[in-house]
């Protein structure tokens, strides 16, 4: 097969194009280069978008023996993914860049343009397992759970696996670092990146506010609608936080205040109590099916984040009533309460190991009350 | 393989090779007293006499660098911080707008720490400069302008620059001018002397010599202050002498300008051949520069193809064994449309579809062949890959 091995200069995405090409594959390195002005992004090891990294790449596809090349995507980048998520701050949701730049960016324009330049499959570092199953391609977690990425995978639909080739899913990080080192690799020893590559110094806060603007609002008690302090942006919230609130008194009852709800059309910040802050009715639009649609009443495990728990819940199509069901939306009614669930993250849904798709999350609330 | 690329660098030349290793084969320095330094200094005259015979020059005004960039450097820096501490207003420095960025960039640079005033002097749709725009430039305030710079033949499109106009422009008023040479020697006629410049940038891996060498001529009189300080081994520049590769520069120098004309009469029906190939399999190519073999380098084939991508038409080439450029190779690693085909008034989206095909002295019926027997299908590909996508963003979340 012709195979695009995406190098980002970190050593899964080497390790990931090494044995892409140790399995006989006729293999092309291609570094992604986000942003139009690579010193803006994070320097050297944090990000994966630096004109260091891109040096690394290009060391990694030396040593490899492969051709490399560097595809400038910084429009579409800032178009659908940079935009998007100041957008969606901005509406008062928390997004994930990384799922949303895998759905448009590298599993879409990049995979797109591979497959017209006569590419067979994109290659990536990414821990997770493709299987072939009775009804197709399938998508499973990784074998090391501490790695495990099938959670940033979730929004790929079955024509995209069908092109997608993830080389490290059985292997534990350990043991491909130890295996960059044996193939020579200098990247071996890079750490791994964190955070968001386009927030240059990891201040997601400033990085907003600097786009949206100081916008001053309320915080007031998500029970008696009481205002007890003000706030210079919205999007400097999110829901479970419970620092920095800078309150002006606190409860009768000495407990702890938590952000339990962004209106942002308001610029209103919600407070209350711990409690409020556990949900077990989340419901979904955008719904994504990494392989068949499932039957409503499927029962599914529900991540709600990158490294999260997996609760039980029972998914269903039309919703509950009051929850706003309705075609491509989905309910999800856990078996356990989950905390700090906001609008804007993704619910990956699973079955076992295998990734049955996920969803875009657009409120979540008690069985009983409704709130967010 | 076919090597179409030799504006970006080109095969060493046997006589070159030769004169290299003899040279690494001793031991000196070529500013020691002793016999071994003695050797060492006698290759390095011998090559600065052969440099002076090729260009047409006095060996004094040889002064050898370590290539194009640090050459460019030096002239227009050099000549700059000597102008003004001569007279404290002259601090406009004019230079076309297709520079290579060897020049582009430390006149920008000029602009930004040294309170140089610069002005790129305009080219029409063939690349070629605006002669009557830099006469008016010069006339607005002749006092003003520190140096005037302009490249002999342009390094994308090949479009060979009016040297001699340029010269008797700014010669009227005194102010001297430096031309970068590095893609014209070796295939135009190049005479310092005759061309009236005050500087010139010669490269030694551009003619068949190794990389890291090159000169810069500077005319007898011409003030320029110097970039690198230390022991004034070359008068206006220091650092240890390299003397087998300036053994090997003046030797591969010597080969191209004595065979130039031959040369330049082969590549230039080769060239022609690539071009009327390229047209007819390609009907809506757009080929840059100018039409005429007299205006432009023999070597250089440059082609807009709508709809594609440079990029992509390169890594299809490169994985057929087709080896051009997208532009400048300084420009290559993240893509943007040349500043070139800009200053030309090509529209961007077409400017990002561009390939340089440039022949040189091991170029062959062969090479041009292949190219012919490859394109379709790639051009077909590369069409159909198109520009990245943008996939609708209706369905997110609002």
């Amino acid at each position: 097969m012709k195979v695009l091995a995406a190098l980002s200069g970190g050593v899964d995405s080497a390790v990931a194009a090494a044995r892409a090409v140790e399995g006989g594959h006729n293999v092309v390195g291609v570094h992604l280069a986000l942003s139009p002005d690579p010193k803006a992004f994070r320097e050297g090891a944090r990000g994966c978008c630096s004109l260091e990294d891109a040096r690394d790449a290009r060391r990694v596809a030396d040593v490899l023996g492969i051709p490399f090349y560097v595809w400038d995507l910084s429009e579409q980048f800032k178009a659908e993914v940079i935009d998007d998520f100041v957008a969606e701050y901005a509406a008062g949701r928390t997004p994930n860049p990384c799922l949303r730049c895998n759905e448009h960016i590298k599993f879409a324009a990049v995979l797109d343009r591979a497959v017209d330049l006569g590419f067979d499959a994109v290659a990536t570092g990414h821990y997770a397992r493709l299987a072939n199953g009775p009804a197709g391609v399938e998508l499973h977690r990784a074998a090391d759970p501490a790695k495990d990425q099938s959670y940033v995978l979730s929004v790929l639909e079955p024509a995209q696996l069908e092109r997608s080739m993830f080389p490290l899913g059985d292997d534990h990080k350990e043991a491909v670092r130890a295996e960059a080192l044996h193939r020579g690799l200098l990247v071996a020893e890079k750490p791994d990146s964190h955070d968001i590559c386009f927030v240059a110094d990891g201040r997601t806060g400033d990085f907003l506010t600097a786009r949206l603007g100081q916008q001053q609002g309320a915080i007031r008690d998500a029970e008696t609608g009481e205002q007890l302090g003000s706030h210079d942006g919205a999007h400097a919230f999110t829901i479970g936080q419970r620092r920095g609130l800078r309150l002006e008194r606190p409860r009768d009852d000495g407990a702890a205040r938590y952000v339990v709800g962004i209106d942002a059309p308001t610029r209103t910040i919600l407070v209350g109590p711990e409690q409020m802050l556990s949900v077990d009715l989340v419901s979904g639009s955008r719904p994504r099916w990494c392989g068949p649609v499932p039957a409503s009443g499927t029962p599914v495990g529900v991540q709600v984040r990158a490294h999260g728990r997996e609760t039980p819940a029972v998914m269903r199509f039309d919703g509950q009533e009051g929850l706003g069901g309705g075609p491509g939306e989905v309910s999800l009614e856990l078996a356990q309460p989950e905390r700090g669930v906001a609008a804007g993250q993704t619910a990956a849904l699973y079955s076992g190991t295998r990734v049955v798709g996920s969803c875009t999350i657009t409120s979540a609330a008690r069985a009983a009350t409704s709130w967010a | 393989m076919a090597f179409l690329d030799h504006a970006a660098t080109t095969p060493i030349r046997p006589e070159s090779l030769v004169a290299l290793t003899v040279a690494y084969e001793h031991t000196g320095n070529a500013s020691s007293l002793h016999a071994a330094g003695r050797q060492a200094r006698k290759t390095v005259e011998e090559a600065r006499e052969s440099v002076a015979a090729s260009l047409g020059c006095g060996p004094s005004e040889v002064i050898f660098t370590s290539g194009g960039t640090e050459s460019d450097n030096l002239a227009v820096k050099g000549l700059y911080w000597a102008r003004r501490a001569e007279a404290r207003g002259r601090v406009r420095v004019l230079c076309s707008a297709v520079e290579h960025h060897a020049v582009l960039d430390p006149v920008a640079w000029l602009g930004s720490h040294e309170g140089a005033v610069v002005e790129h002097i305009p080219v029409d749709r063939l690349g070629r400069i605006d002669v009557d725009a830099l006469a008016h430039m010069i006339a607005l305030d002749p006092d003003s302008v520190a140096l005037v710079s302009v490249m002999m033949a342009n390094n994308e499109v090949g479009t060979v620059q009016p040297i001699a106009e340029v010269v008797r422009l700014a010669h009227a008023h005194g102010i001297p001018v430096h031309s970068d040479g590095v893609q014209a020697v070796g295939s135009l006629d190049v005479d310092f002397r005759l061309s009236g410049l005050d500087a010139l940038t010669v490269s030694s891996h551009k003619v068949g010599g190794p990389h890291g060498a090159g000169a810069l001529v500077v005319g007898r009189g011409v003030s320029i202050e110097p970039l690198l300080h230390g022991g004034a081994q070359e008068r206006l520049r220091s650092g240890t002498l390299d003397s087998p590769g300036i053994a090997g520069f003046a030797a591969a120098l010597a080969a191209a300008v004595d065979g130039h004309a031959e040369a330049a009469h082969r590549l230039t029906s080769l060239r022609n051949e690539l071009v009327a190939g390229v047209l007819e399999l390609v009907p809506d190519v757009v080929v840059s520069g100018d039409p005429d073999s007299a205006g432009r380098l023999p070597g250089h084939a440059h082609f807009s193809f709508p709809g594609c991508e440079g990029d992509a038409l390169l890594m299809l080439l490169d994985a057929r064994g087709i080896e051009c450029s997208t532009g400048s190779a300084c420009t290559a690693g993240i893509p943007e449309p040349s500043h070139v085909l800009l200053a030309m008034g090509v529209d961007p989206e077409l400017a990002r579809g561009s390939l340089r095909f440039s022949l040189g002295h091991t170029s062959t019926p062969d090479d041009v062949r292949t190219v012919l027997n490859e394109l379709t299908p790639v051009v077909e590909r590369a069409r159909r890959a198109g520009r990245p996508r943008i996939r609708p963003v209706s369905d997110a979340v609002r």
